[in-house]
């Protein structure tokens, strides 16, 4: 039979893609979103999303978290590491965390949900 | 039936993969891999009282018995692994002879098809799983009646219980048809399609995939011309092979599956995306 992974589009592998960011990471997203006009014409642009990776999966279909505080109200976004709405990811910070999930950043605001920043590039 | 039937093939369920539509929404596909179809009988109305071509595959046991061998000779088959067959009803068997080959080409992106396999296997369960049933309370003073099926029927009169009753046993592992499966791609080179949705049973199992009987080839995916409206279409009057080509009317498969669009109302949904899409969680 054929080997799934050979069929995933869009990605080389986990290793070429995860190497670039990890979890603790602050990254800024570009995401294509579409919205629609008061003419009722769909428009797409690119949003920019920038906060804390809070999550990698790993995998077939794997997903990333990022989490900011956006006017007082957590917001999380899960994007699938293949999809096309992915215009493209930058790190803008390095993060220096012990553990692969920060949901414990979920329970904090203000000065106790930050994450140390990391020397390394 | 004026459908017009088409033999399936037989293929194996590789496994499931996220796809994006158009606009970028997640849905999960199923990949279908086909090793050689052929044909391995040939059913005709005159002798059997039918149309139909069965077709063999490789199956799951490693060799064929003397008596499938035997059988399988007439294809010109000594295939020893060649042991899933199954039959397939076409409306004519012409062009399809024993021992031709039916190739993956037979399915084409943007038409629906009906898939045949079996379930998981569960074992035996008890109604809870089986059927849904609710169980029994956990608290107030309850004990030992949380997946407990309660009452069967009534008492004296009628006296029995009746036929059919949902009750624990043997869960999974039965035939099932998953009907109206988008076929959104075609791999001719790796003998592959990919299917909207999900299909039954365990990565690697046995899969019957044939045209869909119910429904035809999906608009969104093939440009039909001309366009029927809603309006000057009778769906009960529309005269067989005269409601639009299939621009890529070179597959027959699909040629056939316009014919039978009795769904004409699916042809104004054209800004309606097929495939169920789960979205990005964002």
């Amino acid at each position: 039979m054929v080997d799934l992974r050979e069929l995933v589009e869009g990605r080389p592998s986990d290793k070429e893609d995860l190497a670039e960011f990890g979890v603790g990471d602050n990254v800024r997203l570009m995401l294509w979103i579409t919205e629609r006009t008061a003419r009722g014409e769909e428009t797409r642009r690119l949003q920019p999303f920038e906060g804390t990776v809070i999550k990698i999966k790993k995998g077939l279909t794997a997903n990333f978290t990022v989490r900011r505080v956006q006017r007082g109200f957590g917001v999380e976004r899960t994007i699938p590491l293949t999809s096309p709405r992915l215009e493209s990811l930058s790190v803008t910070r390095r993060g220096k965390v012990r553990r692969a999930k920060l949901t414990y950043l979920r329970g904090r605001t203000g000065r106790a949900a930050r994450v140390k920043e990391a020397n390394r590039v | 039936m004026s459908v017009s039937m088409q033999a399936g093939m037989l293929g194996r369920k590789v496994g499931m993969l996220t796809r994006y539509d158009d606009a970028g929404r997640a849905y999960g596909a199923t990949v279908i891999e086909f090793a050689d179809n052929v044909i391995t009988q040939v059913r005709t109305v005159d002798r059997d009282g039918y149309s139909a071509v069965q077709v063999g595959t490789i199956g799951d046991r490693k060799r064929t018995t003397r008596a499938q061998r035997g059988h399988l000779k007439a294809s010109g088959q000594d295939q020893l692994s060649m042991t899933a067959l199954t039959e397939f009803r076409t409306s004519e068997t012409d062009g399809l002879d024993v021992g031709a080959s039916l190739s993956v080409d037979r399915f084409e992106s943007g038409m629906y098809v009906d898939v045949t396999a079996r379930t998981k296997g569960r074992g035996f369960q008890g109604v809870v799983k089986r059927w849904d049933f609710a169980g029994g309370p956990k608290t107030h003073g309850q004990s030992d009646r949380w997946r407990a099926p309660g009452s069967i029927g009534a008492g004296t009169s009628p006296g029995r219980v009746f036929k059919g009753k949902k009750m624990p046993g043997h869960m999974g592992n039965r035939s099932r048809t998953i009907l109206n499966q988008l076929v959104v791609e075609v791999d001719l080179a790796r003998g592959l399609i990919f299917l909207a949705g999900n299909v039954p049973g365990p990565n690697g199992s046995l899969v019957e995939v044939r045209q869909a009987r119910k429904k035809s080839v999906d608009p969104v995916k093939v440009v039909i011309v001309p366009v029927v409206s809603e309006e000057d279409t009778d769906v009960s009057e529309t005269p067989i092979g005269e409601v639009g080509t299939v621009s890529i009317s070179s597959d027959e498969a699909v040629a056939e599956t316009n014919e039978q669009s009795s769904e004409n109302e699916s042809l104004d949904t054209q800004d309606e995306v097929p495939a169920d899409d789960e979205g990005e969680q964002s």
